[in-house]
């Protein structure tokens, strides 16, 4: 068993390393049918920039895409500054750099990843699926028999912040910076997935659809793992096959397949505000000019954040969301699940978090008011304050930077729920709802705890379990997401998850259950 | 201000501590030599297991004792002068109090086997025992085998323990089944076959005579009383129970039998010093408990009646109905009320057995007024309120069974057995019972 495992892992360093250095091969070259195809699609009318393109670009051949993009970047740049400085505002090319860069990559991308998609395709995720359930499955064994098994945990250096952990970091973090800032590096990658993009939509693969696409490889194989981990654990199955048929239908197929009809893009499951864009003009008129199934759209988003999300959190607690429906928590609850134990448990980091989560939610409603004055006034700005400005600093910072490179990127350092714990405005909005009007608990049995503390320490949401635990009473918390996992972990059956009437629900107890029945009442009369 | 002094850190100690400051403003100090900081004994296990690490079994950050004025002085206390009220420490200081609480704890059981005090043979009871496990059995090339001598919730542990490091480990259990002194028939074989399927060497009806020395003054092998055999081991863990750690009040004027003699009140003979938790022993016994109760449930109880007490609202120590829980591997246990070993006269017994052989449960009743005495469930959870209650009130068993889904405890989605349950009953006992539906109404009336 031993031996399927290491052999796995050596095919899942390959497929790894495969895929890293494909970053690093392919040769670009513009066509001049190239250029001229784009400069008419997209009414180019900037000359800097075509001359540019064309002295230093065109006919060229770049053997990596760095140099490449530094080329179309600082074209476009410098013909952006001349114009704007003599106000030909007309002539400025108002895409961001490194996506235009991409664009053109994708197009005049040549050589072996292009030419054998397939063939990289499985040399990349092949090897990497297939690898990762080498190493995966053979746990039905080695682990023992069904029954919590986090033996060795925090001896395992990939686990326990240690030199794996580190490099899985900075694996994670170089992933999203490159997704999120700098496309043009990755053609190749999404070279790969262009057979089955294709497939789907009809068109080639974005690097949104190669993220969608490794989200929902990446699930699948990690739900292996929790469905081997919890094979004892009901609850546990059918939340991972909740979170997983979630991502695969809602954020990934159906999507996919409105664009072949022409339809918008459109993931039914995300709500406003995670889905921070959805009142953007651009949507807003997208889904308008969508006719029928743009209308629905619309009225569905505004329905479900107004009034399904809120119902549902009230009957069964913002798990319905966070652990089986959402994606961010599907990820979390899959890639994120070996890394639970490393959230922070002490009283100052709840206190960070209260305040962080809320500001981002009060941020994303603010910038949502200043997109729909302004979409319903015309005017540009708000007290002085572009609005589009406001929108690209939270697109940068919370959309880019706290959702990707912190959120996901920072599991094996701060644990899996970084961005839900600390960033996420739908879950700020679920926990004020789940925290005051809600039949959901997590029911603390009498007087059985023994403070062992294993609940805490796997709450991948950081609450203290235990202190409510040890004094007998129930676990009502804003952030609880309801994965389950403090009920698996206990030793003595202390916890369970469940919805129940509001009354008595928060139950503050002096003496635990068990001790003199006077004193009991006695302190309850207190 | 009267100073409150308390020699011990654990559960017992902490508890007092705790509620005394709720209640009052005195001046509080704990005093331990095992730890500078609370920790939760029963989680030492999950530390050697890599489930957690000890900063982990710290139920309160560090900052805690500081910001509720809970003094606490790591020293060991070598006498108590209960003439001046102070109290020696083993570096020659003296602290004072007004009232002394001694919540000293256990210590590991040792009868006097031959070798019983070499290294590498111990208990599993301290923070100290958890750092030798690391020495002596860090992993399974230093420790080719360990033996664990008395087969009790302590032994089980170690066992496992031992086994989540791939150690080979004998397990001696004097008595014919596992921990049948407690255990019915039917539960312990369960738990023996548990032992048995993680490939742990379980020797029953087998004792140990004595252990067996290297050059270097450390256990080499043990051999076994009666057959003489002989077994190669670098561990040898004693968990034979533990008895009360009562070292610091001897060569005082504080009486002591097996543990810390107390009334009702966790009084002992001399005002103003109390004694409670692992250490204290009653006069005379409560109801069916017994006279010491080594138990985590009972000291956390113990404490927060004394705190009462201290506090100027004299208050006996009347625990409630009877509870307790374990974990055998992988088998969850919880029992309420009294289901004995054996049946006494006036009691019958119902047992269910799921086909997977690791669940079940088995009931303890009047057979004359049927009324429900106790329950032990293995591989299923259950409402400790439904059952408080339900002993409290003096339920038949015949109720117990028809609520059985209000007191189901297992996590949501989990395959219910009631029904089978009520069934087997009905058809061993020609009764037509009826499984009730969950209802929450009933559920949180028990509040």
């Amino acid at each position: 068993m031993k031996t399927i495992q290491n052999i796995g892992l050596t095919l899942f360093l390959a497929g790894l390393t495969v895929f890293i250095s494909l970053i690093f091969i392919g040769k670009y070259e513009v066509t001049p049918q190239i250029l001229d195809e784009l400069v008419s699609n997209k009414g180019i009318k900037s000359e800097l920039f075509i001359n540019d393109m064309k002295a230093h670009v065109v006919g060229k051949e770049f053997s990596n895409p760095f140099s490449f993009s530094s080329e179309i970047t600082s074209a476009l740049e410098t013909a952006n500054e001349t114009y704007k400085q003599n106000s030909e505002w007309g002539k400025v090319i108002w895409d961001k750099p490194h996506s235009l860069s991409y664009e053109i990559a994708k197009k005049s991308g040549t050589g072996i990843v292009k030419e054998n998609k397939s063939l990289f395709w499985w040399l990349t995720f092949g090897l990497g699926i297939l690898g990762a359930l080498m190493y995966i499955i053979p746990n039905v064994v080695i682990l023992g028999r069904p029954g919590i098994k986090n033996n060795g945990i925090w001896f395992d250096a990939s686990m326990n912040r240690g030199w794996i952990g580190w490099f899985a970091f900075v694996f994670l973090v170089s992933f999203y910076l490159l997704l999120y800032f700098r496309p043009d590096f990755i053609v190749n990658w999404t070279y790969v997935v262009d057979p089955i993009s294709e497939n789907l939509s009809g068109n080639l693969a974005s690097q949104w659809f190669l993220y969608g696409f490794l989200y929902c490889t990446v699930m699948t194989v990690m739900a292996v793992r929790m469905y081997i981990k919890y094979r004892h654990n009901k609850y546990q199955i059918l939340r991972t096959t909740s979170v997983l048929f979630f991502q695969i239908v809602f954020a990934f197929l159906i999507p996919e397949i409105l664009v072949r009809f022409e339809k918008p893009w459109y993931d039914f499951k995300n709500a406003f505000p995670l889905d921070y864009d959805f009142f953007f003009s651009w949507n807003l008129n997208e889904l308008m000019a969508s006719g029928g199934l743009g209308l629905f759209i619309l009225v569905w988003g505004v329905v479900l954040t107004l009034v399904i999300v809120p119902v549902m959190v009230y009957f069964f607690g913002k798990r319905w969301y966070c652990s089986w429906v959402c994606g961010c928590g599907g990820l979390a609850e899959t890639l994120g699940d070996p890394y639970r134990q490393l959230s922070d448990k002490s009283l100052i980091a709840w206190k960070f978090e209260r305040w962080i989560v809320h500001g981002v939610l009060v941020f994303a409603i603010v910038m949502t008011g200043f997109t729909l004055y302004t979409y319903f006034s015309g005017t540009e700005a708000v007290l002085g304050i572009k609005t589009q400005t406001i929108q690209d600093i939270y697109g940068f910072l919370i959309g880019a930077i706290f959702a990707g490179v912190i959120g996901t990127g920072f599991y094996p350092i701060f644990g899996n729920r970084v961005w839900c714990r600390f960033g996420c405005p739908l879950a700020a909005y679920l926990g004020i709802v789940q925290r005051f009007k809600s039949r959901f608990r997590i029911t603390t049995n009498g007087g059985q705890c023994i403070s062992c503390g294993n609940c805490s320490t796997y709450c991948e949401q950081g609450i203290d379990v235990r202190a409510y635990a040890q004094k007998g009473e129930n676990i009502v918390r804003s952030s609880c997401v309801g994965c389950g996992i403090c009920s698996a972990v206990c030793p003595r059956g202390v916890l369970k998850l469940e919805n129940g009437p509001e009354d008595g629900r928060i139950n503050p107890t002096e003496i635990l259950l068990g001790n003199d029945v006077d004193l009991m009442d006695l302190l309850k009369q207190k | 201000m009267e100073h409150i002094v308390i020699i011990g850190n654990g559960i017992s100690g902490v508890t007092v501590a705790r509620h005394i400051r709720k209640a009052s403003d005195k001046q509080i100090t704990i005093v331990s030599a095992e730890s500078d900081y609370f920790f939760s004994r029963t989680a030492l296990m999950y530390v050697y297991m890599g489930h957690m690490k000890f900063e982990h079994t710290k139920p309160y950050e560090d900052w805690f004792w500081k910001k509720n004025r809970i003094d606490l002085k790591t020293g060991y206390v070598e006498h108590i002068d209960t003439d001046t009220s102070s109290l020696l420490f083993a570096d020659g200081t003296n602290l004072s109090y007004d009232k002394l609480i001694i919540a000293t704890g256990s210590k590991t059981n040792k009868f006097g086997w031959p070798g019983q005090d070499l290294k590498g043979v111990q208990g599993l009871y301290s923070k100290q025992d958890l750092e030798n496990l690391e020495v002596y059995a860090p992993n399974n090339q230093a420790c080719k085998r360990a033996v664990i001598v008395g087969g009790g919730l302590i032994g089980i542990e170690l066992a496992e323990m031992l086994h989540s490091r791939h150690i080979p480990v004998t397990f001696l259990v004097r008595e014919s089944s596992f921990w049948n002194g407690v255990l019915p028939k039917e539960e312990s074989e369960m738990i023996n076959k548990e032992i048995l399927n993680n490939g742990i060497d379980l020797r029953l009806s087998s004792s140990l005579k004595e252990v067996i020395s290297d050059e270097s003054g450390q256990v080499k092998s043990i051999i076994i009383e009666g057959t003489g055999e002989e077994i190669p081991c670098n561990l040898v863990g004693l968990t034979a129970g533990v008895s009360p750690n009562i070292d610091v009040a001897k060569n005082s004027n504080i009486e002591t039998g097996r543990g810390i003699k107390v009334n009702r009140f966790l009084e002992t003979n001399i005002p103003n010093i109390y004694a409670i938790g692992d250490c204290a022993e009653q006069h005379e016994a409560i109801g069916n408990r017994r006279p010491i109760e080594a138990v985590w449930y009972t000291g956390r109880m113990m404490g927060e009646v004394l705190a009462q007490t201290i506090c100027g609202n004299r208050m006996a120590y009347k625990p409630g109905h009877w509870f307790n829980s374990a974990k055998f591997i992988d088998i969850e246990y919880q029992t309420y009320g009294w289901v004995w070993a054996q049946p006494k006269e006036n009691e019958a017994r119902f047992y269910w057995e799921h086909e997977s052989g690791k669940r079940c449960i088995h009931i303890n009743y009047d057979k004359n007024t049927r009324e429900f005495l106790g329950i032990n469930n293995f591989g299923i959870r259950m409402r400790h309120e439904f059952f408080d209650k339900v002993l409290t009130e003096k339920k038949s068993v015949e109720y117990v069974l028809e609520h059985l889904a209000d007191a189901n405890f297992d996590p949501e989605f989990y395959k219910l057995h009631e029904k089978e349950i009520v069934a087997k009953f009905n058809i061993e006992n020609n009764t037509n019972i009826q499984l009730k539906k969950k209802s929450w109404k009933r559920i949180f009336q028990t509040n």
